[in-house]
């Protein structure tokens, strides 16, 4: 067994009652990929910024290549050779390349001196790994792969030995993630340690040469990569088998709901992001949209719930023409039997500062039957959140509670009882289960079975290609904002990835 | 008087009028580029304007008066940046009630040591700025054009006022080539960028702070020891909030910062002396209009109807590290 | 998530904290009291004398209150939508345009409880429409609020004043006010109320304008909790993502949030030119405006605590007078300090004491720490 690159002792963390960390002990061998994997919340990403010394850990040692090192703040990690690209980058946006790379590392009090030194030493890495990047160009305009290659330049020119990687494919198209994980195996035979955290396994299983599980804030095993499996590595990340198998019969699509022609949208800053989708959603069906995340999907969402203004083409819902282009009104468009579960529900669906019984009607506010006179019927409407409560199994049961003090499965239980209750006739549902304890998870998908069932047509998207394949009757798949193909749900991983990595992309989209 | 000499006068009490206005704008910006707004410049320069009048007083000396104001004003600075960033309490309610304490305390501390009604008493030479005479200014006074704007607008200000000039490209130079200032403008971009580079936002962000405070004490030091002689109640007049105005104006930029404050300068400085001055075509414009001009053009520019004013990224928000 | 402090039960969140900070401001300013050279002590007395001391007293508090309620209610009302209107200044002095219209029109041909809700509709329709052009200019091309409302304060400082000059001031007069009005512009004072108690209002103008803040007030809780505006403003002011979301139009909320918002400001001009001036003179809102964001804060922008608040500032407007003539050295600029210490550290730095008092209060009550404990998980 070789050196040690990183060595972790007993460690401990806790954010006032949230214990994130529990006694973990982690071995990380000299010039390794080492996977650290586990689901959202598991505690990766707090273990990594202690031992970036974005916080301390209240017990426990960190020792990086055989000395035991106190890593008050970033300064020290960076001293001890450790760099981190985050999983929201840490770049100035209106800066060049250039200077952000120089950023905290100038040399001296006036900039000048550094800057010729900076540039050359940019090229000499740029040509050691072949991380081409313009020095002078400015962030905000570079598409975001080169704006990771500019965070892994700034750990390098930092001279790290030890790169730790967060969620670094979240926003990655897979070509790109490929791209990345060529420079990461470069970075390896150059000798250097990498830490890659992720909450993928194909990514753990393609690219490390050990891998540690974490589950609920403990380090649950470490194994090497070649002799485990993905079956495994999701068992010990779960902590029990997941069958991802929901119970469902054939389904019987009827009328056209929802009729979406030649959609584009375009984000704030003039990027299509949205390109020209049609499809055509029936009543008693569930088409699922997969996609890596960033590649449309929560745009599309929005530009049919009327929250963002469309560039141009049609919408249909219910045979009628929605004014996405204009003023289509949220408001209006759930009077005409749209309902919307946000994919964030923590900033959107609901509003954590409220009691769960206003978030009970959000949205949906401006029903008489919540009025009584000039004023709302509170009585009215805690009485109907009582029965939701009850119908959900909503815990606590206590409509009066601050919503912040649910949990994010009963989080989401209050955001879809609203919105299915309502008997809607479209169902529109982004990322159903994301932050969602598996009990939860396995209520939420029934309902929406059973939503599909009682015939309403059912709009899915999720980044987890699993839950899109458990539910969904037919599966649309993007990429690049375009619809790049159609697949029913038995179609393999291999074939829907292919198609995420917009491989078949422009073929099938010119048809 | 000829109108050259008519305009030479007019752009001599331009630069006064600008002076203070230069100086507080420039602090603005040091700490508004950090990330830290500051509707509080009009309490530090009022407090500093005291500091000085009173220091000045008792020492008799001008220098004593100016570094007293220069440290009133830091620490009122330091309060604000105490309650922004270390507390993360809100930099608008924070500056207001700066503003306030300034403006009362000022008041009472200045009747119970003086007992002039809130003033500090004059000062006499040896206690003020007095103007700098440029070499030749006298032998050249009567050379047209050149020697007219030789003598007459160049020559014969406050040293403050050179001071304030110099610092508009100085501050150019500081924010854009040097470290600190690649830094500061960082922090008030991303401070998480400035973070994870090993750099203290915090201590980063109460620097920026401090020379905003070192900037609002030399313009308080300047009303009442350069443009005046000696503290009186108010002085400020709402100096602070045309500051601020400016800095907005100038889109947080420091030769932009320049011509605002120049242009809100003499927009004054025309008020005052040509009250009731009849304007070509339009006729007789109300005094109160000239008054409320700035405020109105910053409210027009904020409009975005003459260009875009877009404040630095993170400027308002404390810094939270997030997990 | 993270837990930054522990929940506290609602008498230490909304009694305890609140009170800590005043403490602080008000020992801060025995400080200031001090360094002038007298007592803080003999300060407080002739504080607490002089607002409560006499029924006279209590009627120039209570007088001051008033002002403090509207003005108090007017910042409350934005923040709940998320909005810093601090241009209660301004929209309280243009305000005082429509009270004056109103009882210079007529005055003397109308009795005054006809005048009075002519004015009220004319004072609210002028500081509305001077909080609107900032909440338009938000809403629809996205400048600040916080900027334009103190913009407008200067603006509406200068309006004011031409128009004082040009347009209300008579013919051959010196000093920049109006007429002084007759009979119809003249509020009655509530001198039955204060006879109630036993007690005289003496020449304090402690007038009707009392009852309509806190009828205001009431019309305020129930905007704000019982209604579908209220609903949306408090939608929109947590959370703009989620208002859009529902449906909510933002830049409809945030117009006709600082329409209300500048309304109340406005009223505010009804207490002194109807109640005590009988005229409007220049700069008769002298700072009140700017106090009620104290008295938001302080009053944590709910009705129930703004009129406490209100009263305590009516409490040092009055009081402080009252010091002023007992103690040359302490003019009514004190106020002015403990006005802004409050602000410091009831809005500014209110978090300031929040970590000991939780550790106090979690540690006397076990009670709690299970509850913090079941909450936090």
């Amino acid at each position: 067994m070789s050196e040690l690159a990183i060595e972790l002792k007993g460690i401990d963390k806790s954010f006032g009652l949230v214990h994130a960390n529990r006694n973990i002990n982690l071995k990380v061998r000299k010039g390794t990929i080492h996977g650290i994997i586990g689901e959202n919340g598991a505690g990766k990403s707090t273990l990594m910024s202690i031992l970036y010394g974005f916080y301390q850990a209240d017990h426990g040692d960190i020792v990086i290549n055989g000395q035991t090192v106190n890593i008050r703040d970033p300064n020290a990690a960076i001293a001890a050779g450790i760099g981190m690209v985050h999983q929201h980058f840490m770049l100035v946006e209106n800066f060049t390349v250039l200077e952000n790379i120089m950023l905290g590392a100038e040399e001296s009090q006036i900039l000048n001196a550094g800057i010729t030194k900076a540039r050359a030493e940019l090229k000499r890495l740029e040509k050691e790994y072949a991380l081409e990047v313009d020095p002078d160009a400015v962030i905000e305009e570079l598409p975001v792969g080169i704006q990771q290659r500019v965070e892994i330049l700034k750990a390098l020119y930092r001279k790290a030995d030890i790169l730790i990687l967060d969620e670094p494919t979240g926003v990655l198209t897979p070509a790109e993630a490929d791209h990345l994980f060529r420079i990461l195996g470069q970075l390896k035979d150059q000798g250097k340690t990498v830490l890659l955290i992720t909450h993928k396994l194909r990514e753990i299983m393609a690219i490390t040469d050990e891998v540690s599980v974490m589950r609920r804030g403990e380090m649950v095993a470490t194994r090497t990569t070649s002799e485990t499996s993905v079956e495994e590595l999701a068992e010990l990340m779960v902590g029990r088998r997941v069958l991802l198998r929901v119970e469902k019969g054939e389904a019987r699509p009827a009328d056209v709901k929802l009729s979406v022609k030649n959609l584009t949208v375009r984000d704030s800053r003039g990027v299509t992001m949205v390109d020209d989708v049609s499809f055509d959603l029936r009543a008693g069906e569930i088409v699922g949209i997969a996609g890596v995340a960033g590649n449309g999907q929560s745009e599309l969402l929005e530009a049919i719930s009327g929250i963002r203004r469309a560039k141009s083409g049609t919408v249909l819902l219910n045979g009628r023409p929605v004014d996405v282009t204009g003023h289509a009104d949220p408001a209006e468009l759930r009077k005409c039997g749209l309902a919307h579960v946000p994919e964030d529900r923590h900033h959107v669906g609901l509003v954590l500062k409220f009691e769960e019984s206003e978030n009970a009607i959000l949205g949906y506010h401006d029903d008489p039957k919540y009025r009584k006179g000039l004023t709302l019927d509170v009585d009215a409407i805690r009485a109907e959140a009582e029965e939701k409560i009850a119908a959900y199994d909503i815990r606590p049961p206590n409509p009066r509670l601050k919503t912040a003090n649910f949990s994010g499965g009963n989080q989401q239980k209050i955001v879809l009882a609203r919105e299915m209750e309502r008997n809607p006739d479209v169902l529109i549902i982004g990322q159903p289960t994301r932050g969602v304890d598996v009990g939860a998870i396995e209520f939420i998908h029934r309902r929406i079975i059973e939503m599909r069932d009682q015939g309403k047509a059912v709009l899915l998207v999720s980044v987890e290609l699993d839950e899109i394949r458990a539910l969904s009757d037919r599966i649309l798949v993007m990429f690049a904002g375009r619809v790049v193909g159609e697949r029913a749900p038995d179609a393999t991983e291999g074939e829907l990835g292919l198609l995420m990595a917009g491989v078949e992309g422009p073929k099938e989209a010119a048809e | 008087m000829d109108f050259f000499q008519v305009f030479i006068e007019l752009a001599q009490s331009t630069v006064r009028v600008s002076t203070p206005l230069i100086l507080a704008a420039l602090a603005g910006l040091f700490t508004e580029r950090a990330g830290v707004f500051d509707i509080g410049l009009e309490g530090k320069m009022l407090g500093a304007a005291f500091a000085a009048g009173c220091v000045a007083y008792i020492t008799q000396s001008v220098y004593m008066g100016l570094l007293a104001a220069i440290l009133v004003s830091v620490l009122l600075s330091l309060v604000h940046g105490y309650a922004s960033i270390t507390q993360r309490g809100s930099q608008i309610v924070s500056g207001v009630a700066i503003n306030f304490v300034v403006a009362g305390s000022t008041v009472i501390l200045g009747e119970a040591w003086f007992r002039q009604g809130g003033r500090t008493p004059a000062l006499s030479e040896s206690g003020r700025f007095s103007a700098i005479h440029l070499p030749f200014a006298d032998a050249v006074r009567d050379v047209p054009i050149l020697g007219q704007i030789y003598s007459g607008l160049l020559s014969g200000h406050s040293p403050l006022t050179y001071l304030a000039f110099l610092m508009v490209p100085a501050s150019w130079w500081i924010l854009y080539r040097t470290r600190f200032g690649l830094r500061l403008r960082a922090v008030g971009e991303n401070p998480g960028a400035v973070d994870t580079a090993g750099i203290s936002v915090i201590w980063l962000r109460y620097r920026a702070v401090i020379c905003c405070g070192i900037l609002c004490g030399i313009a308080g030091a300047y009303l009442s020891l350069s443009a005046g002689a000696g503290f009186t109640k108010g002085m400020t007049a709402g100096k602070g909030y045309i500051a601020l105005a400016a800095l907005i104006f100038a889109k947080w930029r420091p030769k932009n910062i320049l011509f605002a404050c120049l242009l809100f300068g003499f927009l004054d400085a025309f008020a005052i002396r040509y009250q009731g001055f009849a304007f070509p075509l339009i006729g007789k414009v109300p005094v109160q209009l000239m008054q409320a001009l700035p405020y109105i053009l910053t409210v027009i520019l904020l409009a975005g109807f003459i260009g875009k004013a877009i404040p630095p990224k993170a400027g308002g928000v404390p810094y939270v590290k997030e997990r | 998530m993270s837990v930054p402090y522990a929940k506290l039960p609602a008498w230490a969140e909304y009694g305890l904290i609140p009170l800590v900070n005043l403490a602080v401001a008000f020992l801060i300013s025995g400080l200031v009291v001090l360094i002038v050279g007298e007592s803080p002590l003999e300060a407080a007395y002739h504080m607490i004398n002089g607002a409560f001391g006499r029924g006279e007293y209590i009627g120039f508090t209570l007088y001051y209150t008033t002002t403090f309620i509207f003005t108090g209610l007017a910042v409350a009302v934005a923040f709940h939508a998320g909005l810093f209107n601090i241009g209660g200044e301004g929209q309280a002095y243009v305000g005082g345009i429509g009270v004056a219209l109103a009882c210079l029109a007529l005055d003397r041909t109308l009795p005054w409880y006809l005048v009075f809700p002519i004015a009220i509709l004319g004072a609210a329709f002028f500081g509305a429409l001077w909080a609107m052009i900032p909440g338009w200019l938000q809403a629809k091309r996205g400048s600040h609020i916080v900027i334009t409302t103190i913009m407008f304060n200067f603006i509406a400082a200068s309006l004011m004043n031409y128009l004082l000059n040009k347009v209300f001031k008579p013919l051959g007069s010196m000093s920049l006010e109006t007429r002084t009005f007759e009979a119809g512009g003249q509020l009655p004072k509530l001198d039955w109320l204060m006879s109630i108690f036993g007690l005289s209002v003496g020449s304090a103008p402690f007038n009707i304008s009392f009852l309509l803040a806190l009828v205001a007030a009431f019309a305020v809780w129930v905007l704000i909790w019982r209604t579908k505006l209220g609903y949306e403003m408090r939608t929109m002011g947590h959370s703009p993502a989620a208002a859009r979301y529902a449906g909510i139009k933002e830049a409809k909320i945030i117009v006709i949030t600082m329409m209300i918002s500048g309304g109340l400001a406005g009223m505010m001009a009804l207490n002194p030119i109807m109640g005590e001036q009988f005229r409007m003179q220049l700069d008769f809102v002298q700072g009140a405006g700017f106090v009620g964001i104290a008295v938001a804060l302080m009053g944590r922008s709910h009705p129930a605590g703004i009129i406490p608040a209100a009263l305590l500032f009516g409490m040092l407007y009055q009081g402080g007078a009252e010091i002023s003539f007992e103690m040359p050295s302490i003019s009514r600029d004190m106020i002015v300090i403990i006005q802004g210490l409050v602000i410091l550290f009831a809005g500014a730095l209110e978090h300031m004491f929040r970590p000991a008092i939780t550790r106090l209060v979690i540690g006397l009550s076990p009670k709690t720490r299970d509850v913090a404990a079941t909450k936090g998980a």
